[in-house]
């Protein structure tokens, strides 16, 4: 018989930059906690505002940074390494999606949580993530397809 | 305790004199953030930064915050599930840039546990509401709740 899934052995990293990333990813603690659940971000500081000791850090980057993106892209992957999650998903920004991207490569189950500052269209790393992660959310209804771009609420 | 906050960056002295005029008719504490404003309040306590810790202690005690329209501030008083009074920075006053602060709150607008104030007018009468807003209301929103399930179902079995 195949043992069953005990919830806690879910192994998840869950990455978000500081600031309003980090924030939504904070609200959504009650449901990430009763897994095993790794966190990572990209100022420690915000992590241990929330209480969080052990928390990962990677390098901040954007779209505009190819050097900085590379090693984001390097850390994200080491990251993944360390930790081998079942599930990676993230509210944001680009190093959340370099670590979505990686865990792709070790097999884990990837979400992209589009941040609710995306109001009008999805970010860069959004779109992006609808052909490149398992799943992704908007968190406003009119920006959902229901295909590659689902809504299933918001953090507020 | 009442939490009176207008963010780091810019002084918001319409809010802080309404809020100051009201507060010997409220019958609480006030402690009011008030940035780099020029109004000088006598009814309430001030202080014109707050370090994030603190602020987050100050969110989690007291009873209801009245701020201005700023993300960060609606975000944490989520958090925390303390009820907010947003009442929106204005470009016609000056008071910032654009006109996005009326923007957000006409986004948030009814959502649980968040009330919005236009005019200092409808300041007392706002408070009021918030303060009935019982801390003891279910935490999550319906859309929250909604978003937890469908991460929940994600990490168990991968689905949404």
């Amino acid at each position: 018989m195949t043992q069953s899934l005990n919830k806690s052995s879910r192994k998840v990293l869950a990455v978000a930059s500081g600031g309003g990333h980090w924030e939504q990813m904070m609200l959504l603690r009650p449901v990430l906690d009763q897994y095993d659940v790794s966190f990572a971000t990209t100022e420690a500081d915000v992590a241990t505002q929330h209480g969080i000791t052990s928390v990962d850090t990677l390098p901040d980057c954007n779209q505009n940074q190819p050097i900085k993106s590379l090693l984001c892209g390097f850390m994200a992957a080491r990251l993944v390494i360390k930790h081998r999650p079942h599930i990676v998903l993230s509210t944001g920004a680009a190093p959340g999606f370099f670590c979505l991207m990686a865990g792709r490569l070790i097999g884990a189950k990837t979400l992209w949580i589009d941040s609710v500052a995306n109001g009008e269209q999805l970010s860069m790393c959004g779109k992006l993530s609808k052909r490149f992660a398992h799943q992704c959310l908007t968190q406003w209804p009119e920006l959902a397809d229901d295909k590659s771009v689902k809504y299933r609420g918001a953090v507020l | 305790m009442i939490l009176v906050t207008v963010g780091m960056q810019l002084g918001f002295d319409r809010l802080i004199r309404a809020m100051d005029q009201l507060a010997p008719t409220l019958d609480k504490e006030i402690i009011a953030q008030t940035g780099r404003g020029d109004y000088q309040p006598r009814n309430m306590t001030a202080r014109e930064k707050i370090s994030p810790s603190e602020f987050e202690g100050l969110v989690q005690k007291c009873d209801l915050i009245v701020s201005h329209a700023g993300i960060g501030t609606v975000l944490t008083a989520q958090r925390f599930s303390t009820p907010i009074v947003l009442f929106p920075r204005r470009l016609d006053h000056g008071e910032h840039r654009n006109d996005h602060q009326v923007a957000t709150v006409r986004n948030l607008e009814g959502r649980s546990g968040l009330l919005v104030a236009f005019e200092e007018e409808d300041l007392a009468r706002t408070i009021a509401l918030g303060l009935e807003m019982s801390k003891a209301q279910p935490a999550l929103s319906p859309t929250a709740k909604q978003l937890h399930e469908a991460i929940a179902r994600f990490i168990e079995g991968g689905e949404l």
